[in-house]
């Protein structure tokens, strides 16, 4: 029988024990005499969000197909087995091997969200590593982010002695590579992360110093050797179909969040919605082969037994294969009894269509993604979808039988009005004005239901609305109740049901996400008032991190609502993310003047992302 | 696999048929699901060399091949032993079970400080064995020993058949409690390990346990 680093009275006792036995279905052990480099690869939340990550199911495959490696999991264990193994001084270890984490050579942690930052510090202090990157020496393992918070990385940058910014498929085996060379040699730090620094998207940031103007604004960034690059830029597979892709991933003993197999149809997004990170960060838009997918499709069905298959993709109308696929997908899921969930459609005939064919009319919903509620807003972030859209497509929805509508919004966009914010359940208003016009009273099975929710808009680098000032918690908590009164007046307010999140977690993600290395104290701080989980909100302690902003005598409103000038240095200039400032500052003017910009199928806005070669706008030059 | 609950257990075997390209039926309507199910659900913690479950499959070849077939698609800790068919008209396995053996072993560390083997014989041999039967509403009194019907105990290993099913369902650790009892003991939640051993049926009221896989036969 394989070891558990827990004994059975621990197991017994905590929730889900099999989230921390190892073992699963297509798990990967190798044999421990034959490996160099042992890699501990984390999602710093609990298992089952963890292991609905296709990134990090890419990253797992890839790594052990390299020689002399092994890549283990490791999730941040639930506050129940957390307080067990502080008291026990039980070392966190890697699921596959049950090994103390604290003895691999890498511990790799994925970066998917803000509110994780305390769970860094949770799986570094469980693991009996050191919290700062300059407290660790060769004994301990080399800490590596990387994920789409890594675009920001200085808020953390303390934690970490490498960040790996951009697509993983690229430069892992030259930097483990180059990890075992030293390793042959005598392994010095140092020396190791001065040689790392020079390869393609490694930013090591003990390397750098960040120099800061009276006013906290950053004047410059200092580097410690010349041969280091001043800005990094971030890597990209520019082939996705021939590359690493997971064709027997993991299948977890629980229920996880995303149990199913998740296709990723293609990376980047056509369309230029200004509030929208992924949108830009992932640029250029690169579709992987329908061929290839159909056979990935199949394969992976077979290796996991899963009973669902997902598309992944920031927009999956906009591959340019998707009816073949879909045709594909559902004669071979019908056949299995598989189900088919696509999400990310935009809602028109042939989505419809498809949807009838895939799922349960009666008992599904339609999303609709407006994020604004008016057409003036709708234009200001660029969202490329208009007012008859929308309704023509809620029409054809209701023919096709739906009575359920979901529409997703945000509150505190730039130069968000009263109007604005009216406009919100007015658009719901008149959407359920189309069903009645649409569906004879007879057909009618119940009322409409229509639901609205709204999140409070953050700034994100590398936006074009990175310059725009965030609503404070007051600000966003009266416009909530804005949308509230104006429903009340509507018409059709029976119809409709109002959902809004928390503005503290919100206000927070958006001093993070815009964050500078002045912030690692603050997490600490919080992390030790007992912050961990922060994204669940039975364990957000917002007190506790206002306390902990205090301690540290630093202004979280420095981060959210300070007017930036144009001309600002970024914390987060030195990456390169191929979108250049000009482009988004160009944007963010166009953004203000409420200029629509075409998608890069229409036109070219050169972004600067061409010169990865690729993408829309290359190929049709060529 | 013990840390893995029931209806996990239930979700990795559905999973496990789908990836052993095994013909299993499916149930009609819009969410088919694969005709399957377990004769007893097995508690977290609980060990097991005998569970069965049902399925209705739309056409096999052999027992063998079934076995193969199924056994290659399991993690370690679960072996598919056997593959039997059952006649059209056979209760299904839920329905059969009248009885359940356990071995019940001292966990690790948690040995007895006193001759587990004669006091548990002494506790065994008597001609009654009460207990109090907390229900939401009632607290009644039972006899253990009317529903054990075989015992043995070497060393520091017991061995027990009891009622289990529907009606009547003991569980080992009722007895080991109620013993530990009798000593004037509390035993703790983990002191003993618990395997359930095989699974029974029995053809009458009075007659004798059969295992349940003698209710089919091997097919080729």
């Amino acid at each position: 029988m394989r070891k558990l680093a827990l004994r059975d009275e621990i197991l017994l006792t905590i929730d889900k024990p099999a989230r921390y036995i190892g073992g699963e279905v297509n798990t990967i052990t190798k044999p421990i005499e034959q490996i160099d480099i042992r890699f501990a690869m984390c999602f710093p939340d609990v298992y089952e969000i963890g292991m609905s990550h296709l990134g990090i199911q890419i990253l797992y495959d890839m790594i052990n197909s390299f020689e002399h490696t092994w890549c283990e999991r490791v999730y941040s264990p639930w506050v129940d087995l957390d307080k067990i193994m502080r008291e026990e001084k039980i070392p966190l270890f890697a699921l596959e091997s049950q090994d103390p984490i604290k003895e691999f050579d890498f511990l790799g942690i994925t970066l998917q969200y803000e509110m994780c930052y305390t769970n860094i510090l949770q799986v570094l202090d469980l693991a009996q590593i050191s919290r700062y990157a300059k407290d660790r020496d060769e004994t301990q393992p080399l800490v590596i982010g990387g994920g789409p918070c890594s675009y920001n990385p200085e808020p953390i940058a303390d934690f970490f002695d490498i960040f790996y910014i951009g697509e993983g498929e690229t430069m892992f085996e030259t930097l483990l590579n180059l990890y075992h060379k030293h390793q042959s040699k005598g392994y010095v730090k140092e020396a190791f992360l001065r040689e790392a620094a020079c390869i393609p998207g490694i930013y090591c940031p003990s390397l750098y110093e960040v120099v800061y103007n009276e006013d906290q604004t950053i004047s410059s960034r200092t580097k410690k050797y010349e041969e280091i690059p001043d800005t990094i830029l971030k890597e990209v597979v520019m082939d996705v179909t021939n590359t690493y892709y997971p064709m027997k991933p993991v299948v977890p003993f629980i229920k996880v969040t995303q149990d199913r197999v998740v296709l990723e149809i293609q990376r980047g997004c056509i369309r230029g919605c200004r509030f929208c990170q992924a949108g830009q960060l992932y640029r250029p838009v690169r579709e992987r082969d329908v061929d290839t997918l159909k056979e990935y499709a199949t394969a992976m069905l077979t290796a996991t037994g899963h009973e669902e298959i997902s598309l992944s993709s920031l927009s999956s109308s906009d591959y340019t294969k998707l009816q073949e696929l879909v045709e594909f997908l559902i004669e071979e899921c019908n056949e299995k009894k598989i189900n088919i969930s696509l999400p990310s459609l935009r809602i028109d005939a042939f989505a419809l269509n498809v949807m009838e064919k895939v799922q349960d009319v009666r008992k599904s919903s339609l999303t609709f993604a407006p994020e604004a509620g008016s057409q003036r807003m709708r234009d200001v972030i660029n969202k490329g979808l208009s007012l008859e859209q929308i309704l023509e497509g809620s029409r054809l929805a209701f023919e096709g039988g739906w009575n359920r509508v979901k529409l997703y919004f945000m509150l505190g966009l730039p130069g968000e009005t009263l109007e604005d914010i009216e406009a919100i359940p007015w658009l719901g208003d008149q959407i359920a004005r189309v069903y009645y016009e649409t569906v004879p009273k007879e057909q009618r099975t119940g009322k409409v239901a229509i639901t609205l929710s709204t999140s409070f808009f953050i700034p994100k680098p590398f936006t074009p609305f990175q310059w725009a000032i965030m609503n404070t918690q007051e600000e966003f908590e009266e416009k909530a109740s804005q949308v509230r009164q104006a429903l009340n007046q509507m018409l059709n307010k029976k119809s409709m049901k109002y959902n809004w999140h928390e503005a503290d977690l919100s206000m927070l993600e958006g001093v993070f996400a815009r964050g500078d290395r002045k912030l690692s104290k603050v997490i600490e701080i919080a992390y030790e008032k007992g912050c961990m989980f922060d994204s669940w909100s039975e364990h957000f302690k917002f007190n506790a991190w206002l306390e902990a902003f205090d301690e540290a005598k630093v202004d979280p409103f420095f981060y959210t609502t300070r007017k930036r000038e144009e001309d600002e240095v970024f914390p987060w200039d030195f990456i390169d993310c191929g979108v250049t400032k000009e482009f988004l500052l160009r944007e963010w003017n166009h953004a203000m003047s409420e200029e629509v910009s075409p998608n890069c199928k229409v036109s070219c806005q050169a972004c600067g992302a061409s010169r990865f070669k690729g993408g829309i706008c290359v190929e049709n030059k060529s | 696999m013990v840390f893995v609950g029931h209806l996990d257990l239930l979700r990795y075997f559905q999973k496990a048929f789908r990836r052993s390209l095994l013909d299993i039926r499916y149930s009609q309507g819009y969410n088919p699901h694969q005709v399957m199910s377990f004769a007893m659900p097995l508690g977290v913690g609980v060990k097991s060399n005998g569970e069965y479950m049902d399925v209705t499959m739309n056409s096999v070849t052999s027992s063998k091949d079934f076995v193969e077939a199924l056994g290659a698609q399991m993690a370690e800790g679960v072996d598919i032993v056997s593959v039997v068919e059952l006649d059209e008209d056979s209760k299904n396995a839920m329905t059969s079970v009248a009885g359940a053996s356990y071995y019940v072993d001292y966990r690790e560390g948690y040995q007895p400080d006193f001759d587990f083997e004669k006091e548990f014989t002494k506790f065994m041999e008597q001609d009654k064995i009460l207990v109090i039967k907390k229900t939401k509403k009632s607290e009644k009194e039972m006899d253990l020993k009317e529903h054990i019907h075989d015992y043995r105990v070497t060393g520091n290993q017991a061995y027990v058949l009891v009622d289990a099913g529907s009606v009547v369902n003991i569980k080992p650790n009722q007895i080991m409690e109620a013993f530990y009892e009798s000593l004037g003991k509390e035993c703790g939640a983990f002191t003993f390990v618990y395997t359930r051993d095989d699974l029974f049926m029995r053809e009458s009221e009075e007659g004798p346990f059969l295992s349940l896989l003698a209710a089919g036969k091997e097919f080729e």
